[in-house]
């Protein structure tokens, strides 16, 4: 409260002077607790420990990204300060530091806060507080509903509509097909599964065979993936990620399965999963895309790409570049710096809010040509387009025309 | 039944590498009468250890030498440091100290090697078995590698006086001091043999379930189970616990129908349980008869 | 030099003999004002120190009934995180589903802890030290899987879990939610821990204890082992599952990957700081779990867990009995008299 009167004092203050400014008639400084003349606190959580850890990447790249804006002076003046905090991916521990960081630390917002069931944990209690929480790292589609949650915003195209736009593919191509389904036995698998039964619609029981799901803790899946050949699927919806995703492709070839390998977006990584499952296997998988793998030549001397790459390699060397999740991250930090560029001087939430949900075509280096950010007050999506892929042993190439994934909510 | 023979296949091959972590918890259990919590994280940073040496540009054969005698060194300072000056603490104390150490190694690995997966090379190539396609060479290396140690222990622990003196000393520590035994270097010994198959164990399987800081994870849950079910003071046991832990979730998660497919690993717990409580001391264990 | 003659130590040893008549004085005292500083914290800190103080007591519960089953019986259980995610589960499909008051679910909570707890208990009478700990991780690492499963997700909530809403304080109060929860697990807490002293102080709890050091003595002296140790199993059980419940209501979710076996080794480690076999251990167990990883991530969030493992490696040197090993050492060393 101290610090808001305070702040607020010098805002008067320095915006009477601004107004002997030209042209600083909005100039009026708004700010809520977070934010400042020089700085603009951010806080994230995320599993450095633990299970999923190997995503911890994202916002060690952001934080890079942060770090290269300060450098160049910042957002109109003002230095990121990104707060990021272990959760190990596990709820409670991300309600104790969602609370850290809203109450102890004080940051103006969330940012890309990772994991469905983590981000449950905080849903309400973020919107009960008002304090945005935006662009989660999570595709879960619930988080784009902002007639009840109207300060949570999620990112990326969700899983179900990345699920439907394969179940459209599949009725196009291969209406008579039997499909076999491998997901992962949390909200992640279990939502792209959603999205596959809801685009195949009323086929769907006759269309799906068999589902098998496996635990992050089971060392392999070969169980299910010699169930699932025999169970006679020519279709193989492949919901893992990366480290069980490499194992299946490899899998697959060595038991001699050769389906329609659909693969989830999450893990088409082609130094990360694609390699170690040897590239040979991966022939012929499809998925979607909304940005640019670093490794496909098709970008080489591409602006977007370059500028990626130069971010890399001088501000996070340490970085993965064949990691096409780091191009992800690359997005999420360009779009956030998008919206606080937008705001000005008016750091409060509510007008974060405002202007987060304020992105019209917004287009990113990172994205794929034809792929914008849009937002509005009632889209509550800001990436919903994808194109499919095919992996041809040695990229993925595209095809098919951008599709705008349809949301059931 | 090509689809029970697959399944059982695959759950051997499994199997081969829960049985590999039991040992080398049974090695140690043997010597120290505690669980090493720590064992698979210790098999992870020794492969980890090899994987940096292939990567510079090693053979595969110098790092799998290199990788074996540091870790068996590595065991021995482990005990040498850190167990030794807590030896009389309580049992559950001690038991902390292993939890620490996994905690540690797992956190340095991440640091070190970072989190995204790593391809491990196999000695054994990953054809099909005879063109079959039921289980790969690399799989079946993985069984013959198993059987190969556990010979070998068998050797060790009867045929020889080394063997002998360890036995001795994990048997009866005060009677086996009264005998001249050295039973503090015995029990380091046990604790390098254990590191050293670990080592073996982890650079067996990270080509099947790829190297990162988080393999051993599951791994280790199911290498307990089979050590355990195979009863904790028969390495046999424990090695044909590990197997059949395998082949038991295998089989489960197949033939049951509406629990089996999701509760594949509550249903291997549970037939496991189930045995301890018919044969409390592991189905091959001894039942320790305690004098009053 | 002469040493100093015996009447000129006797008075101080008979002062000294006088001091220890009072020392359940000084306890007492100790207790009381332990409490009061309890009560008057929520008005110097932040609501946010308060939930964490709140989760403090929580784990400090959890871990007191692991300390009845381990500590004072010495049946070795790893499946503690299955008892705490039963009773979060109870409470959190109670309230979700018939909008019981979560009052009301406490009770009920401790009641399915318990049942459950003596049933998984019966058969474990057959097992010893580490096939019983084997068995009980079983239980711990099931639970996930088991709460995951899909005929059980209109109850259970699947992967999505359940969210609650945390309750305010009865009308007239004039306290937040974060307080009033903060002083109602308080409450719990203490009526549950002068349960537990008063049963570790009594003939059952001497029988207990008895049965941990040396059972077949204890068989031939004539306690019905078998059904101590099924009720311990049961009342350690019901100890931690209101643990899980008032931790629900406090995280204000459950979801099936809250509750994995890394919770049951928390527990152990919580256990083993504090003191196995102290009942005021418990709360220091509690205070290191929760406090200590968030230490270790501040040092360096790359190497936080290597941070963490050190610096209980190092308790464990320095006081391999825990916390409580160390205040009876320390109050050993105060009162030992010098040698002749």
């Amino acid at each position: 409260m101290e610090q808001n009167r305070r702040q607020l004092l010098i805002a008067i203050g320095l915006g009477g002077t601004a107004l002997l400014i030209p042209g600083g008639a909005r100039a009026e400084k708004k700010y809520d607790v977070g934010a400042s003349d020089t700085e603009i606190k951010i806080g994230n959580t995320g599993p450095y420990s633990g299970p999923a850890s190997s995503y911890s990447t994202i916002w060690k790249c952001e934080a890079a990204f942060f770090r290269m804006i300060n450098a160049q002076g910042g957002i109109n003046g003002r230095k990121i300060n990104f707060l990021s905090y272990d959760d190990a991916y596990s709820p409670p521990k991300t309600v104790e530091q969602v609370r850290k960081l809203v109450e102890s630390d004080e940051v103006l917002f969330l940012f890309n806060t990772a994991g469905t069931p983590t981000n449950t944990a905080i849903h309400k209690y973020m919107n009960a507080k008002k304090v945005p929480h935006l662009l989660l790292a999570t595709g879960a589609t619930k988080w784009g509903d902002p007639e009840h949650f109207p300060w949570t915003i999620g990112f990326q195209p969700n899983y179900q509509s990345e699920g439907q736009i394969y179940a459209s593919y599949i009725l196009e191509k291969h209406p008579g097909g039997k499909i076999g389904v491998l997901y992962q036995n949390d909200d992640y698998g279990k939502d792209y599964v959603k999205g596959l039964k809801d685009g195949l619609g009323a086929k769907a029981k006759s269309m799906i065979v068999m589902e098998a799901p496996y635990e992050t803790t089971d060392p392999t899946v070969d169980s299910q993936m010699v169930n699932l050949k025999s169970s006679g699927a020519d279709i193989f919806y492949n919901v893992t990620i990366s480290k069980f995703a490499a194992q299946v492709i490899r899998k697959a070839a060595e038991i001699g399965w050769k389906p329609v390998h659909i693969l989830n977006n999450v893990a088409t990584s082609v130094g990360i999963t694609l390699k170690p499952a040897g590239l040979e296997n991966s022939k012929g998988i499809l998925s979607t895309f909304w940005y640019k793998d670093p490794t496909d030549p098709t970008w080489k001397d591409d602006a977007g790409y370059k500028q990626w790459l130069a971010f890399m390699d001088k501000d996070y060397p340490e970085g993965d570049k064949t990691d096409n999740i780091n191009a992800y991250a690359y997005c999420a930090a360009q779009t956030l710096v998008q919206v606080l560029k937008q705001c000005g001087d008016d750091l409060t939430r509510a007008n974060l809010m405002k202007q987060v949900a304020n992105l019209h075509d917004l287009e990113l280096p990172m994205l794929l040509p034809g792929i914008k950010v849009n937002t509005s007050p009632t889209n509550f999506y800001p990436i919903k387009q994808m194109q499919m892929a095919r992996f041809d042993g040695e990229r993925w190439v595209l095809f098919g025309p951008v599709i705008t994934g349809e949301v059931s909510g | 039944m090509e689809l029970l023979l697959q399944q059982v296949l695959a759950g051997l091959a499994n199997g081969a590498i829960y049985a590999l972590m039991a040992l080398a918890v049974v090695m140690i259990y043997q010597a120290i009468d505690h669980l090493n919590f720590a064992q698979g994280e210790m098999a992870t940073f020794s492969t980890f250890i090899a994987w940096q040496v292939i990567a510079w540009g090693q053979p595969y054969w110098l790092a799998f030498a290199i990788a074996v005698t540091v870790s068996f060194l590595g065991g021995i300072v482990i005990d040498r440091i850190l167990f030794r000056p807590i030896h009389n603490a309580p049992i559950l104390g001690q038991l902390v100290a292993f939890i620490a150490l996994f905690s540690i190694l797992n956190s340095v690995d991440g640091e070190i090697w970072n989190f995204t997966i790593k391809t491990f090379p196999t000695p054994f190539g990953r054809e099909p078995l005879f063109g079959l396609r039921l289980i790969s060479t690399h799989e079946a290396g993985m069984i013959g590698v198993t059987a190969v140690i556990l010979g070998l222990l068998y050797l060790f622990f009867r045929g020889s006086r080394l063997g002998l003196a360890m036995r001795a000393a994990a048997a009866n520590p005060d009677s086996a001091r009264l005998v001249g035994i050295r039973v503090g270097w015995m029990i380091a010994l046990g604790w390098g043999m254990s590191a050293a198959i670990g080592a073996v164990g982890g650079m067996l399987i990270a080509p099947v379930v790829f190297l990162e800081p988080n393999m051993m994870l599951g791994v280790l849950l199911y290498g307990f189970t089979g050590a355990v079910l195979g009863g904790l003071s028969s390495p046999g046991g424990a090695v044909a616990g590990g197997f059949a832990v395998g082949v038991i979730e295998n089989l489960a998660g197949t033939f049951i129908p509406y629990f089996g497919r999701d509760l594949k690993l509550t249903i291997a717990l549970v037939l496991i349980t189930a045995v301890l409580l018919v044969r409390p001391s592991g189905v091959f264990g001894r039942t320790v008869v305690s004098r009053v | 030099m002469t040493m100093p003659s015996r009447e000129a130590t006797e008075p101080l040893g008979t002062a000294r003999r006088a001091a220890a008549i009072s020392r359940p004085g000084a306890r007492y005292l100790s207790i009381g004002a332990a409490i009061a500083v309890a009560l008057v914290l929520p008005s110097v800190a932040t609501n946010f120190v308060i939930f964490q103080l709140t989760l403090v007591m929580v784990y400090g519960l959890a871990i007191l009934g692991l300390n009845l089953l381990t500590g004072f019986n010495g049946q070795f259980s790893l499946g503690h995180s299955a008892f705490y995610g039963i009773g979060a589960y109870t409470t959190a499909i109670l309230m979700d589903k018939i909008d019981l008051a979560y009052y009301w679910t406490l009770p009920c909570s401790g009641a399915v802890c318990f049942l459950v707890g003596v049933v998984f208990g019966l058969p474990a009478l057959r097992l010893q030290g580490l096939y019983l700990a084997l068995a009980s991780f079983a239980l711990a690492a099931a639970l996930p899987q088991i709460l995951k499963f899909q005929p059980l997700e209109p109850l259970t909530g699947g992967v999505q879990g359940i969210v609650l809403i945390k309750p305010d304080a009865p009308a007239g109060l004039p306290l937040n939610p974060d307080q009033w929860l903060y002083y109602f697990t308080l409450a719990v807490l203490l009526v549950m821990l002068a349960g537990a002293a008063n049963l570790v102080n009594s003939r059952t709890g001497r029988a207990l204890m008895a049965i941990r050091d040396h059972p077949i003595a204890a068989a031939a002296m004539g306690i019905n082992t078998a059904l101590y140790k099924t009720l311990t199993f049961g009342l350690s059980a019901l100890y931690t599952g209101i643990a899980g419940t008032l931790g629900a209501i406090a995280v204000q979710f459950v979801a099936p990957d809250s509750f994995t076996f890394f919770l049951s080794i928390s527990f152990l480690v919580g256990l083993v700081i504090g003191g196995v076999a102290s009942i005021p251990g418990c709360l220091v167990g509690g205070l290191f779990v929760l406090y200590v990883p968030n230490l270790a991530e501040r040092v360096s969030t790359g190497l936080a867990g290597a941070i963490y493992g050190c610096i209980m490696l190092l308790v464990i040197f320095v006081m391999p009995s825990g916390a409580a090993g160390l205040v009876r050492f320390a109050r050993t060393f105060a009162t030992a008299r010098p040698a002749r």
